[in-house]
């Protein structure tokens, strides 16, 4: 019984991981109807510049997101208004194959500079303390961090979504881009500084990915369909949905992971379409008019 | 005087005429070219396939799918598990590979096809991903390392290996052609009227009566069909699968959206164009390792911004030319032969 309230439990913790992953997908989506195929892979890309920064300056993993976030949201500023706002329109294509591109990019870019060894970063004591909740149930640290710091970016987004002025721009590019424009605003700008905000993020999951296990310039495609899991599986539109999605997940993935080894991913997969079959608009879906 | 509707331009029969002669020089390869040789024009004439069902998936019926790997994988075993669990010839596996393809088809679209545009394409990567890691959990097929075609079953196909080589690359040749002529036939039918109307409006088609939705569920299932039985030949070729590298999205989905869009989408010539260019660069740049494929995907971002038709777009819009009979003109069957208008 502790055995799956144990399991349950860690795959709830990762979920929030997921829904961290999640959350910047579904942030650029919902402003600007972009779906970024590269969104796995510049949160590795996160993971190593978090890499050169704890190793260039010495400092630990968690110190270095005072580095890594902003730089991360610089790029991403600089990347919409480089690149991606061109490819924004009716046509679905250009944004699907530019951040296509991207991806192709960044994963053999990292490739060439960092060769394909996996690397870990190193949290020092945080990653092994537990804390006991009863006989037999166990939390780590490190998994518990990562929670509330997932807990706290949705709370964040969520602030800034509905009560700042920016996420009133956000909210008005999204619904009608022209009246916007009408309005003052400079969507380009807008554009870049949700991408920006969106990558302020992924630097948080880049870093917590990177220390709860070992990456390598690979693995961003799969953080990339967990992240749209999660977005889909919560319901389109719901920052607090995207959390539920990304537990679900979580769950799920621990769940099939406990039944067999091999199963972890393929259960997470199976969770996901299984919504989409019984549920297409998600668990907590929120209609934005 | 009566009136027509024809397919034909001057610059489509040059084209015709000029392809059935490269179809002859091709077609002779064995004779004139070496092992290489071979092996490459075969690898070229599969991803023409490959980029060509792409293309109709996306740029006909507007379905971008980055999930074709699933076809391409699933064909692959198919072949294998016939060969090695039942003991059926390869040769016969591709056809079956794909109508089996087509049937799994069917209920992957009822699902997928609840996804809309992005999520669609996103949906489809899952769909590939879970047969992925189911193929990696089939243990007679080697499980997640894959396995090797039986040397009796390679040996049973020609007694000789110069004789299999020329097999292959016969069949290769004869999917590429098949495949290719089966779009065009479809897009000279009343569904290629309706898949180029999609492309240019939905709403204006959905308004004149086409059923989009169904059309575009045909259209998923065709292109199932033609990349299981590419993915199958592929494997074929290589004796070895592997489920990393059957369902590779990089192989099977981003380099034929790359060579898709460098030759031009939503035109038949596009993928052909785009297979040449791609197979040149990488003839030209392979020493470079993965700077190589850094430099396809810039490539293909700077095409898609600067010039978003293509190399065959930018051909059409100057010159008008069409290889294949496609674009439809009406032609006026007076005593001379006379004025064509196009459509």
């Amino acid at each position: 019984m502790t055995d799956w309230i144990n399991v349950i439990l860690q795959g709830i913790l990762v979920g929030g991981l997921y829904a961290m992953f999640a959350a910047g997908l579904s942030l650029i989506f919902g402003v600007m109807r972009l779906v970024n195929i590269a969104h796995g892979d510049l949160i590795v890309l996160a993971a190593y510049v978090a890499l050169v920064t704890t190793e260039t300056l010495g400092v630990g993993p968690l110190v270095s997101l005072i580095i890594v976030v902003p730089l991360m949201a610089a790029i991403g500023y600089l990347l919409q208004r480089a690149v991606l706002n061109r490819t924004l329109g009716e046509d679905l294509l250009p944004p699907l194959l530019v951040t296509f591109g991207l991806s192709v990019i960044i994963q053999n870019g990292l490739l060439t500079l960092f060769t394909a060894d996996d690397r870990k970063l190193d949290a020092g004591h945080i990653e092994v303390a537990t804390y006991r909740l009863f006989d037999g149930v166990y939390i780590g640290a490190l998994p518990l961090l990562q929670f509330v710091v997932a807990i706290a970016v949705i709370a964040a987004l969520q602030f800034i979504f509905y009560r700042t002025a920016l996420g009133r721009a956000f909210r008005a590019t999204a619904d009608n881009p022209a009246v916007a424009r009408l309005m003052g605003l400079d969507n380009r700008h807008v554009f870049a500084l949700a991408m920006a905000l969106s990558l302020a993020v992924v630097a948080i999951a880049g870093v917590f990915l990177a220390i709860r296990a070992n990456f390598d310039p690979s693995i961003g495609p799969a953080r990339l369909i967990f992240g749209f899991e999660a977005v889909i599986i919560g319901g389109l539109g719901s920052l607090w949905g995207t959390f539920a999605g990304g537990l679900v997940l979580g769950v799920a993935q621990a769940v099939g992971a406990h039944i067999n080894p091999g199963w972890q991913i393929l259960a997470g997969h199976v969770a996901f379409l299984v919504i989409l079959a019984v549920r297409p608009e998600g668990l907590f879906p929120r209609i934005r008019t | 005087m009566s009136i027509r509707v024809g397919f034909a331009s001057r610059s489509s029969r040059i084209g015709m005429a000029a392809s059935a002669v490269a179809l002859v020089v091709l077609a002779a390869a064995p004779f004139w070219g070496g092992r290489d040789d071979l092996q490459l024009l075969s690898q070229i004439y599969t991803y023409v396939a490959l980029a060509s069902l792409w293309n109709l998936l996306a740029g006909y019926a507007g379905l971008v799918s980055v999930g074709q790997q699933a076809y391409v994988g699933l064909g692959a075993y198919l072949l294998f598990g016939f060969a090695i669990l039942g003991g059926v010839p390869p040769l016969w596996s591709i056809p079956l590979a794909g109508v089996i393809a087509a049937l799994t088809a069917i209920p992957v679209a009822a699902l997928v096809f609840r996804l809309r545009g992005h999520y669609f394409a996103i949906g489809t990567w899952i769909i590939a991903e879970v047969f992925r890691l189911i193929a990696s959990q089939v243990s007679v097929l080697g499980g997640g390392s894959g396995t090797s075609l039986p040397a009796h079953i390679v040996l049973a196909i020609a007694s000789t290996r110069q004789l299999r080589d020329f097999l292959v690359y016969w069949i290769a040749l004869a999917l590429v052609v098949v495949i290719l002529a089966l779009i065009v036939l479809l897009l000279r039918s009343r569904y290629g009227l309706a898949l180029k109307a999609i492309r240019d409006s939905e709403l204006a088609a959905a308004c004149n009566g086409i059923d989009v939705q169904r059309t575009k569920v045909l259209v998923y299932i065709f292109t199932a069909f033609g990349t299981a039985m590419v993915g199958a030949l592929i494997f074929f070729q290589r004796l070895r699968v592997s489920p990393d590298s059957a369902f590779s999205v990089n192989d099977w989905t981003a380099f034929v959206i790359f060579i898709t869009v460098i030759g031009g989408i939503g035109r038949i010539e596009g993928p052909i164009i785009g297979t040449v260019v791609f197979f040149a660069l990488r003839q030209t740049l392979a020493d470079l390792g993965t700077i190589y494929l850094l430099m396809l995907g810039a490539v293909a971002i700077v095409v898609m911004l600067a010039a978003p038709k293509g190399i065959w777009g930018l051909i059409v819009e100057r010159f008008g030319w069409q290889i294949f009979p496609l674009e439809r003109t009406v032609v006026r069957d007076t005593g001379s032969a006379g004025a064509a208008k196009r459509a």
